[in-house]
């Protein structure tokens, strides 16, 4: 996937001298019930720091970014976030159970097999689309998919 | 902004896993008015969540789905139960629909907001209605994330978390726990 993501970014991107990131493992759970906000998750690499701002999808109304908080008596909670900074060669990971990306008021079910355009916003790299390809109901990543 | 979601440390540690107990009257997802007596003699995994919820509770789900496949027949002794935190709008056809993508055995128990509260309160289980404006109808719920394991007799055995053991380790545990009651009898 990295390749395809990377040339991507050249077509979308020709501009040298630009932040480069590398999207990789992007993928969905399909819907149970088409009224039910969705959820992606992939993984985000950069070479220099940068700053994930926005993410759309002609799938979804709007696209939200949850993470998990925990305060000092352990209580973790999801939580609503503006922004995702990423440093340059740390991996930023969204998985099941910590954080995700939120896709609310879907247009149509996602159904498993298919994909979608997700387009993503960065602070230097500017913007970047990737397929993001639908998993079953009950999968929890794109090397582990529990049927 | 908080939208959801506390998996936090269950109120059942601290406060004595004892009172901790499975009773409830609510409605299965066939739309059949079951209470715990409908369970007795079977070991009982319950997770009380959401359809509407994105992220823990497909998780969840499919892990407890992962759990009962590696329980091969053992699974017979086990009885898997989502209880929604949101009634109003889980209801029997919507829990239908929803418990069947994750496993055949699931099953889905949904009632009045009173049922509901009651069940998790005989649980020690947590949630609330969170008012959050860009999610559907303007709310979500925020609930604990655990899964329940209680003996065939309605208590309290054991808690568990997705994010903490792979699926394999509870279902070790629960044919283990099995067996011991099978010693015993």
């Amino acid at each position: 996937m990295k390749l395809l993501v990377a040339s991507l970014l050249t077509f979308a991107m020709p501009m040298a001298a630009q932040a480069e990131i590398i999207v990789s493992d992007p993928w969905a759970r399909a819907s149970v019930l088409a009224s039910r906000p969705g959820a992606a998750y992939l993984t985000l690499t950069s070479d220099e720091l940068d700053r994930l701002l926005e993410v759309t999808s002609p799938v979804a109304g709007h696209v939200m970014l949850h993470g998990i908080e925990t305060d000092a008596a352990g209580v973790s909670r999801m939580v609503h976030i503006e922004g995702l900074d990423i440093s340059p060669g740390t991996p930023v990971t969204l998985a099941p159970g910590s954080s995700h990306l939120m896709l609310m008021d879907l247009s149509r079910k996602l159904e498993e097999g298919e994909s979608f355009p997700l387009t993503l916003v960065f602070e230097a790299a500017g913007k970047l689309t990737v397929e993001v390809p639908v998993l079953g109901p009950g999968a929890m990543g794109p090397t582990e998919e529990r049927p | 902004m908080r939208a959801y979601l506390a998996p936090q440390p269950p109120q059942a540690i601290s406060s004595g896993e004892a009172d901790i107990r499975s009773e409830f009257s609510l409605t299965d997802h066939t739309g059949r008015a079951v209470t715990e007596a409908d369970f007795a003699g079977r070991w009982q995994l319950v997770f009380f969540g959401f359809t509407h919820c994105p992220d823990i509770c497909p998780t969840t789900l499919a892990y407890m789905a992962s759990v009962l496949d590696l329980l091969g027949p053992q699974a017979d002794r086990v009885a898997p139960l989502f209880i929604t935190v949101d009634p109003v709008r889980d209801t029997v056809p919507v829990m239908a629909e929803y418990v069947s993508a994750f496993h055949p055995r699931l099953v889905g128990l949904t009632g009045t907001e009173a049922q509901v509260a009651e069940a998790a309160q005989a649980f020690r289980t947590w949630y609330e209605r969170v008012e959050e404006e860009t999610a559907p109808d303007g709310y979500m719920m925020a609930h604990a994330g655990h899964i329940y394991l209680m003996d065939p007799d309605g208590r309290f055995e054991a808690v568990f978390q997705e994010r903490d053991q792979p699926p394999e380790a509870v279902a070790e545990e629960i044919l283990m726990q099995i067996e011991k009651e099978e010693q015993q009898e």
